[in-house]
């Protein structure tokens, strides 16, 4: 959430080296609606323009619950050259990569085509957001690093276009959303993380997304509040279902990232699951162990990353 | 203690409470020290214990079979369950043999779990010394999809519950049960069966047909307040959708986890939705729902809330303070680990000592042995828990009780 104006990141000043930073939630834009048409065949522009993305939601173009302004965006960061914001390379440097000495950027593309209805055209779409963000981003600033976006409902073709990117330096993590058409442990989405954990590349868990569920246990809620908060209750089901369904017992060496939905709720999650475990562990005996699932990672000008043990890290 | 009055026992004196409080706090004294120490959590195995004349929020008395609310239906009802061999409502929220829930040596040998009247005195009310204890039946009525179907299943388990338990033992009280898919018969039963001082709550499930706060409630919500009715919301779904945020889980552990994610999600609606802008006296009652979220999800909100409330103007208090005035939590389940720093710790997040209502969640499996109260909880928490903050939640407890029929 992006409400807040606060007076531009200063270039750095009476400290003599500003701390190098990572961060790990950055999202690059298309500048026009047009843009990845050099990156689709023919027949997917005249697909697109004739019936459009046919998301798991009602809107041809939009979010379903209005943000609370254009892009949940800050309000500053229109480019001055025009285009959505985030949308140009020359002012998120400006404006963000160089006054906060940031040496890693991670790219989390949204909005892209990720799961969507028509699988054919999920996988198209993924595909050219993946050379667009060579072409456009990473290939002209060497502090920024791509997520190979994949068509996560069709678990052959997204475990094809992760191998197709493995070893790509410009590709750091593999990307997910949390709202999908089932939860995240489930086995259609396994090839995701066989391919993955090949790779050696993390899956990032975006929030976001619609996958045809009412997006809380009780229907759909009245209001955009109700959708973003409700964000991390999506997180702690999606990363429950991860790990009742043993993803990290058959891919030990996997590793996930939950972005922009939050930590703080990391700890009553974990001792929720613990406790629930211990009293129905015969009902998941692939479950081995209690574990302590958690990382945690903050990025931001004013904190250092840190990491600890564990499979799942966070980042706000 | 507590079978011989129907109104509210006589409040503890000092002198009958000093002994449980010096003991609290040389409990307390010892697990600091043995903390100091650095032992491990583990080894400070310190119980708190519960004190006598507290209310106990949350029973679940079993419903021993569909046909068991036969003589609480009329001849159309009865002759639809029998001619179309309808089986038992038994929700999958809670399999029967599942652990559950039942904890181990709760669990009868014949029958369903919480099905006995002996078994819950001599195994909640007796053994915990409770002057109240509130009744929430889950039998699964909720789950069928005819709002005709469903108003006459909740009637006759509402008369089953009068009959069959608050008749037969003084200290108990009833959760009315509503056929929540039509607002108009929810409301017809609230009022009649409000009549019987002894249903001090409207039950509603966490996970139904659409968010609470919605507005096709409110009359619901409206009838509660009129009548000094807390409204409870229980964990559990009607199964009308998937059982969580992102869809069908493979899991019946799933489920249950997800139940905390529900409860927030629950929550979001009530209080952005303006609920309580509109019944500033309602209080709403979080069942089964665990606690330990509420700090940092009440931190989220607040933080949206401060960014995003032109959405919703009416609005007009911080989600916290809402919380404060109309929003209570039972105390089981505890999710935390047995250790006393990080849970008074939490206390000390959720910024408040009226929010936490003693309950056993009989006969659920929440914990075991005695060991109801979370260690090293002090004295003064063990008696708002157990018996201020429920008797200022059910403001019905006051009411004093004349034997009564069934209405």
């Amino acid at each position: 959430m992006n409400v807040q104006f606060r007076a531009g990141a200063e270039p750095a000043s009476s400290v003599a080296v500003k701390s190098a930073i990572a961060d790990c939630d950055i999202h690059p834009a298309r500048a026009t609606a047009t843009e990845l048409y050099p990156y689709l065949a023919k027949r997917w522009h005249d697909h697109l323009e004739t019936y459009g993305k046919h998301p798991y939601q009602g809107m041809m173009e939009g979010p379903p619950y209005p943000k609370a302004q254009p892009n949940a965006s800050r309000r500053d960061a229109w480019p001055p050259e025009g285009g959505p914001q985030g949308s140009s390379l020359s002012f998120m440097q400006k404006q963000h990569l160089d006054p906060n000495n940031v040496a890693l950027g991670i790219l989390c593309p949204l909005n892209t085509g990720q799961g969507i209805r028509n699988q054919d055209l999920s996988a198209a779409l993924a595909t050219a957001i993946n050379d667009w963000q060579i072409d456009k981003w990473t290939s002209q600033d060497s502090r920024l690093k791509g997520s190979v976006v994949v068509a996560n409902e069709d678990g052959p073709a997204a475990a094809a276009e992760i191998r197709k990117r493995a070893g790509d330096k410009n590709f750091v993590q593999v990307l997910l959303l949390s709202r999908n058409v089932e939860p995240l442990g489930q086995r259609r989405y396994w090839p995701i993380y066989q391919a993955a954990e090949e790779a050696g590349l993390p899956i990032g868990v975006h929030a976001f997304g619609f996958g045809g569920n009412p997006i809380t246990a009780s229907g759909w809620p009245s209001y955009y509040i109700e959708e973003m908060v409700g964000h991390s209750q999506c997180q702690q089901t999606a990363l429950a279902s991860i790990v009742l369904e043993g993803v990290f017992e058959r891919h030990p060496k996997l590793k996930m990232v939950m972005i922009e939905a939050g930590f703080g709720w990391a700890p009553s999650l974990s001792w929720r699951l613990d406790k629930s475990w211990q009293r129905l562990k015969s009902e998941v005996p692939h479950v081995k162990r209690r574990r302590k699932p958690f990382a945690t990672t903050s990025s931001g000008p004013r904190s250092r990353w840190k990491t600890r043990r564990g499979a799942i890290t966070c980042s706000r | 203690m507590g079978a011989d009055s129907g109104s509210r026992g006589p409040p503890m004196d000092d002198a009958a409470r000093a002994p449980y409080g010096n003991r609290v706090e040389v409990l307390r004294t010892e697990v600091n020290r043995r903390r100091a120490q650095e032992e491990t959590p583990e080894e400070t195995n310190v119980m708190t214990s519960p004190i006598a004349g507290g209310v106990d929020c949350d029973l679940h008395p079993a419903v021993p079979h569909l046909t068991s609310l036969l003589p609480y239906l009329n001849d159309y009802w009865r002759d639809q369950v029998t001619t179309r061999g309808m089986t038992d409502l038994v929700s999958q929220s809670y399999p029967l043999n599942s652990p559950i829930t039942s904890r181990p040596d709760w669990r009868p040998a014949d029958g369903k779990p919480g099905s006995s009247l002996e078994d819950m005195k001599a195994q909640a009310l007796d053994r915990f010394g409770v002057n109240y204890a509130i009744c929430n039946p889950l039998y699964g009525v909720q789950m069928v999809f005819s709002e005709d179907m469903a108003d006459a299943f909740c009637r006759a388990l509402n008369d089953w519950l009068v009959k069959e338990w608050l008749d037969k033992d003084q200290r108990l009280r009833g959760s009315i049960v509503i056929p929540v898919q039509s607002i108009e018969k929810s409301v017809a039963e609230i009022e009649r069966c409000a009549v019987n001082k002894r249903f001090v709550q409207v039950l509603m499930l966490v996970m139904g047909d659409m968010p609470l706060g919605k507005r096709a409630y409110w009359p619901i919500y409206a009838a509660a307040e009129r009548l000094n009715l807390a409204v409870g919301i229980h964990a559990g779904s009607n199964y009308h959708n998937p059982p969580t945020s992102v869809g069908w889980g493979s899991y019946h552990i799933e489920d249950y986890v997800a139940q905390a994610q529900a409860f927030q999600t629950q929550l979001t609606s009530l209080i952005v939705e303006g609920v309580f802008a509109r019944h500033p006296k309602l209080k709403m009652v979080m069942l089964e729902s665990g606690f330990t979220w509420l700090p940092s999800y009440l931190w989220r909100l607040h933080k949206f809330w401060r960014g995003v409330r032109m959405e919703t103007p009416w609005v007009d208090r911080a989600p916290m303070e809402i919380v404060r005035s109309n929003i209570r939590f039972s105390l089981q389940p505890i999710d935390a680990p047995p250790d006393p720093a990080t849970l008074n710790r939490l206390f000390e997040h959720m910024q408040s000592d009226e929010l936490l209502l003693f309950s056993t969640d009989y006969p659920h499996w929440q914990f075991d042995d005695d060991a109801v109260l979370p260690e090293g909880m002090s004295s003064e928490l063990v008696r708002k828990i157990m018996i201020d903050n429920p008797h200022a939640t059910y403001s019905r407890l006051k009411s004093a009780v004349t034997q009564e029929t069934t209405p």
